[in-house]
């Protein structure tokens, strides 16, 4: 383990593929490195950018980091106390962690989806209501309504629970209660979707019905996914990146990541022979 | 040689008997012919409680019975106690006793029937204690010889020791059962006496509460009333005011402590918060009576004369007095904080991260997040825990006693004294009365339906807050 490490310093200066881009860039990641408890660093000097409107996969091994770097896009490890992130994320341009922004505000506009379906214990019509009545995006209740019916129906979800709207979120099935996750994410209309192996806790058939869904949701939004699974990465996203030990390994257009990687550690993961 | 004796006696043989048992097995053990069952230790185990089971039992049995028997022997011998009625017959007894139990009567005169019978008695005690000793003794000889021979490789010692162990837990709940049961009854049965003499809708619903009763014959004066209903509604009133202090105090320090505290804080103020639930109550009793009491006193002085100055009649009206509903509420309030406080932080605390985290992802603030999102999926747990609490400030004596006085008004006024259950039940125990009249019936009566109501109380809070657990397991 120690030698793939320290050959993995050596050799990963620079991130094979193609992980910069000229323009329509939506994120862009400079020399970010984070800590946790001050001197474990699991980040490691990752720079790449994600384009406007197009799913970027984040793979790798478990352990690799690709979680703890999506949650950077929204500032969500400033909830973990020894958290520390350093380096530049630029979210059109500017700086999501100059003073100027408020982390509050960042996250309305990069919504999250879980591993695990985390709907709230209220019902679908309340748990979809929950982000615009937050952020006053709506002036009376037929207004709600709408964005009730237009989310649940992006997300799919409108024709199973339009009669049963004030039922309990959490009594859906697990790809329903994903979808309602979802709804209620583009409720309040974001520019970016991060989700975090959003199917990984449910069935085929259901992890079906969420690729369509992001397929779909990739020309209104910007969305990187990090996920387990190969094939999930080769059906939905426009361009991958491959994540080992905390180092940004390979980056580039999907189907050359799959077909014609660069790098030998993202060969090997990609055929199997470790991960 | 007395019981200690026989005590030491019995454990050293019950100790001998595992030995014994235990070098045999290890004897099968290496002779390697046979293979036994279980370790050697479990025979060991399995020989000592049979041997000591058996002798236990009579020698438990034997010291319970003991008294009565020898009692009934010195009855039959000496004529001169059976003419006696019972209560008298008891009496004597009990004389009996001391004498013979205790070095400042001169035994040797035996002139009158007390000193005969304590010589009896202390003879037949002695030769009881022979009796008990032999018979104990040999019946653990040879309830060990039976099982030493009946036990061979094949036994199933292991399985056998823990059936054992099974009955031995469940005398030991049995025994737990057994007390509350004969708490209830006795509580019950002597509320039927009461309400036989007393009519139970008096006691539920008249509002005068007197409970003087003439304890002579031809004492003038109190026949005694007794309708409860202002001791129930002192009851609510003091627990409601206390409830006013202690669910937003001890609510939201709770979130406090949960979702906004440094772990270090948090370290070092729950178990601070914790020595409040440690003090005992007639400390908060005196810091109502003597702090808290006054201090409501001399501000309500002060209000009244301010009163008078602007002519307001309401404020120039009001009740000057130390002793306040308002001071035992206060005081009582504070006692519950931790109490609510533990169980709020515990219900918090179980509210999962994921939830959480979905909120703060879908931008919102901690606050926004605790009030909206934490609070209303907590609020089961909370209710419970604060029935739990409501329930411990009904069942709470030592504060009101002190601080609350035992008149039995029936006031909506905070400043004016009010009493409650508890109290009343030891104002009508204490003092010198006899045990079956109904001024010490009523306390019974008193404590079933004080009984009945925490009971009602904590089954409806624990229901709640198993519920409300099972929503995330």
């Amino acid at each position: 383990m120690k030698d793939i490490k320290q050959n993995l310093t050596q050799e990963l200066d620079q991130t094979s593929g193609n992980p910069l881009l000229e323009e329509n860039i939506k994120i862009s990641c400079r020399k970010v490195n984070v800590y946790y408890h001050k001197n474990v660093q699991s980040i490691f000097n990752v720079s790449f950018d994600i384009a406007k409107n197009q799913i970027m996969a984040m793979i790798g091994p478990s352990g690799c980091g690709k979680s703890t770097l999506l949650r950077c896009f929204n500032r969500m490890n400033d909830m973990i106390e020894e958290c520390v992130v350093d380096g530049d994320i630029k979210l059109d341009g500017e700086n999501i962690h100059s003073k100027n922004i408020d982390p509050v505000i960042l996250r309305a506009s990069v919504g999250m989806v879980f591993q695990k379906p985390n709907p709230f214990p209220k019902s679908i019509y309340d748990n979809v209501a929950y982000g615009p009545k937050l952020h006053g995006l709506v002036r009376n209740s037929s207004e709600l309504d709408d964005i009730v019916e237009e989310s649940l129906t992006k997300a799919g979800l409108w024709k199973e629970t339009k009669d049963c709207l004030s039922k309990a979120g959490t009594s859906l099935s697990g790809g329903q209660q994903q979808r309602l996750c979802i709804a209620r994410t583009i409720a309040i209309k974001p520019e970016v979707i991060l989700m975090d192996e959003p199917t990984s806790a449910l069935d085929p058939i259901a992890t079906a019905t969420i690729e369509e869904l992001m397929y779909e949701l990739k020309s209104s939004y910007t969305i990187a996914v990090v996920t387990h699974s190969m094939q999930q990465a080769a059906r939905i996203s426009d361009r991958t990146a491959y994540f080992h030990l905390g180092r940004l390994v390979e980056v580039n257009d999907t189907n050359t990541v799959f077909t014609n990687p660069v790098h030998e550690l993202t060969e090997n993961y990609i055929t199997g022979r470790f991960g | 040689m007395n019981n200690l004796d026989l005590t030491i006696i019995l454990c050293i043989s019950v100790l001998a008997a595992f030995l014994l048992a235990q070098r045999r097995a290890k004897l099968w053990h290496t002779s390697s012919t046979t293979n036994i069952h279980s370790l050697p230790s479990y025979y060991g185990y399995l020989t000592a409680i049979w041997t000591l089971m058996p002798a236990l039992t009579i020698f438990i049995i034997w010291s319970i019975f003991e008294l009565n028997a020898i009692s009934g022997i010195i009855v039959s011998k000496i004529q001169e106690l059976q003419i006696l009625d019972k209560e008298s017959l008891e009496l004597t007894l009990n004389k009996i006793y001391n004498i013979a139990n205790s070095d400042f009567y001169n035994l040797n005169d035996s002139s009158s029937i007390n000193n005969q019978a304590a010589n009896l008695f202390i003879e037949y005690k002695n030769n009881s204690l022979i009796l008990k000793c032999i018979s104990v003794i040999s019946i653990a000889i040879l309830s060990f010889l039976v099982v030493y021979f009946f036990i061979t490789p094949n036994t199933k010692a292991r399985n056998k020791v823990e059936k054992l162990i099974t009955y031995l837990l469940l005398s030991c709940a049995l025994i737990a059962i057994l007390t509350t049961i004969g708490i209830i009854v006795s509580v019950l049965f002597e509320s039927l006496e009461f309400f036989s003499q007393i009519s139970i809708f008096e006691f539920l619903f008249s509002t005068n509460w007197s409970p003087q009763i003439a304890i002579r014959e031809g004492q003038t004066g109190n026949s005694g009333a007794f309708g409860a209903v202002p001791l129930f509604w002192g009851t609510v009133f003091i627990s409601f005011i206390a409830m006013l202090v202690a669910a937003p105090l001890g609510l939201i320090s709770a979130i406090y402590l949960a979702k906004y505290a440094t772990p270090k804080f948090r370290s070092i103020a729950k178990p601070l918060l914790e020595i409040l639930a440690g003090i005992p109550t007639v400390v908060y009793g005196f810091f109502a009576a003597l702090t808290i009491g006054p201090a409501i006193r001399d501000f309500c002085v002060f209000l009244k004369e301010l009163g008078i100055s602007l002519d307001i009649e309401i404020i120039a009206n009001i009740t000057i007095s130390t002793e306040s509903a308002l001071a035992v509420g206060l005081v009582m309030g504070t006692m519950i904080v931790p109490f609510i406080l533990s169980i709020s932080d515990d219900v918090i605390s179980t509210v999962p991260n994921s939830i959480v985290d979905g909120s703060i992802a879908m931008g919102a603030t901690k606050s926004e997040t605790v009030w909206r999102v934490i609070i209303p999926a907590a609020l089961p747990g909370i209710v419970g825990g604060f029935l739990l609490a409501i329930s411990r400030a009904i069942g709470e004596t030592m504060i009101v006693l002190m601080a609350a006085g035992v008149a039995a008004n029936l006031t909506a006024n905070p400043l004016d004294t009010v009493t409650t259950i508890t109290t009343q039940i030891v104002v009508l125990l204490t003092g010198d009365q006899e045990f079956d009249n109904v001024k010490t019936l009523a306390a019974f009566a008193l404590g079933l339906s004080l009984f009945v109501t925490t009971l009602i109380i904590n089954v409806i809070a624990l229901y709640i807050v198993r519920k409300y657990r099972e929503q995330y397991e």
